[in-house]
């Protein structure tokens, strides 16, 4: 009877990595399920023929946490979630429980957002849940990428796990998709990048240390290992903004929204992953 | 009283008589040093888990004394072997005085 690992939870990637191993042509299987992690590009897509979801650039090891819910440490911001779920909070004493029977009804929710709403406008999860806080409960809106909102954000996807994404990028959501496309394509910033420079041109590429994906928010929110929280799509795209030294635009702002729609099309036919594991 | 404490283990449900198993072990706790100082200058104290421990069938199988250097959230994976059919008993001791415990029963197959 031997302790093989003392080390905390962020820095327990290596203990894993020797119990499952993974790699880059590996399959994603959680809990016996198998994911969806390479796909023909969907026809949109101009100058991708593959499709590859975030986790197949990542090492064995942020690989290996995936694969377990167990080991995966966004569960424990899940677990906040459903306490969370149901608490009773504002002037209408009610909980997410008291309309919601349980998380669950939103299967299949994270896979089609963000969508065009009957009054035309782009909706996202987070606005979703903010104004069932406001109108419904009588509560306090949450941050966009705060503590809470994205625990739950990672609840409520979690219920799409598995489920191929599929956002409709016709119709109604036509000039959003046609925006959100542009702001892709758009050199910003003092280094003059486009979104499309690391993740359509250079992806698989290294960037300094960092091993440049497509960008797929597939597996939204995500655990990211060097803040060790649960990070918002807007809010990495925020960070992407400030990596090319450009102005990033506000979380929940019309053109991140726009740009969601569009970077989440891109992955159509990809499996939602949340909550996944990055570095 | 720390806030969100919530333990979690991982225990096969069966194990053959005799088989080595591994256990995955994890507290969520904020682990507060007493090294932090809060806006106004003042030492937030120290608030971790200070011992964990795990019993099978009253037999000890790790007893681990923690400090503060220990991050949030602290996981134990270790391995036992299991010789018959018994209750694994994991218990965490907080600085507050608060004994958090989780109990897993493993059937021998």
């Amino acid at each position: 009877m031997k302790i093989t690992s003392l080390l905390p939870l962020a820095f327990s990637i290596a203990t894993v990595a020797g119990f499952v191993t993974a790699g880059e042509d590996s399959t994603l299987t959680i809990e016996g399920e198998v994911f969806v992690t390479k796909a023909a590009a969907p026809a949109h897509l101009e100058n991708v023929d593959e499709i590859f979801s975030g986790w197949t650039f990542r090492l064995d090891e942020t690989q290996a946490l995936q694969m377990d819910d167990f080991d995966n440490p966004a569960f424990v911001f899940v677990d906040q979630a459903l306490d969370q779920f149901e608490m009773v909070e504002g002037s209408a004493g009610k909980a997410c429980s008291s309309c919601h029977d349980s998380a669950e009804v939103f299967s299949g929710l994270r896979a089609s957002m963000p969508r065009v709403n009957s009054a035309g406008e782009l909706e996202t999860i987070p606005e979703l849940i903010n104004n069932c806080r406001t109108e419904r409960m009588g509560a306090e809106k949450w941050k966009w990428s705060g503590g809470q909102m994205s625990a739950m954000l990672g609840l409520i996807g979690l219920q799409s796990r598995g489920m191929p994404v599929e956002v409709a990028i016709d119709g109604p959501a036509a000039s959003f998709w046609e925006k959100g496309k542009e702001l892709y394509y758009m050199r910003v910033g003092q280094l003059d990048m486009a979104c499309s420079s690391c993740h359509e041109d250079n992806y698989g590429n290294m960037i300094r240390a960092d091993h440049l994906s497509q960008g797929q928010i597939n597996g939204f929110p995500t655990y990211r290992l060097k803040n060790a929280k649960l990070n918002t799509i807007h809010g990495r795209f925020k960070g992407c903004m400030k990596n090319i030294r450009a102005t990033p635009f506000k979380e929940g702002s019309d053109e991140f929204k726009a740009l969601e729609l569009y970077v989440a099309s891109r992955a159509n036919g990809l499996s939602v992953e949340t909550p996944s594991v990055r570095n | 009283m720390a806030k969100g404490v919530k333990p979690r283990v991982k225990v096969p449900k069966t194990a053959a008589a005799g088989e080595t198993i591994t256990i995955k072990t994890l507290i969520s706790h904020k682990m507060e040093t007493g090294r932090r100082k809060d806006g106004d200058g003042n030492v937030i104290p120290r608030s971790i888990i200070n011992r964990f421990t795990c019993e099978f069938n009253g037999e000890n199988v790790v007893d681990v004394n923690m400090e503060p250097a220990i991050s949030v959230n602290p996981y134990f994976q270790f391995e036992a072997t299991v010789p018959e059919a018994g209750e694994f008993v994991f218990t965490w001791y907080d600085d507050d005085g608060s004994v958090y415990e989780k109990k897993k029963s493993i059937k021998i197959a």
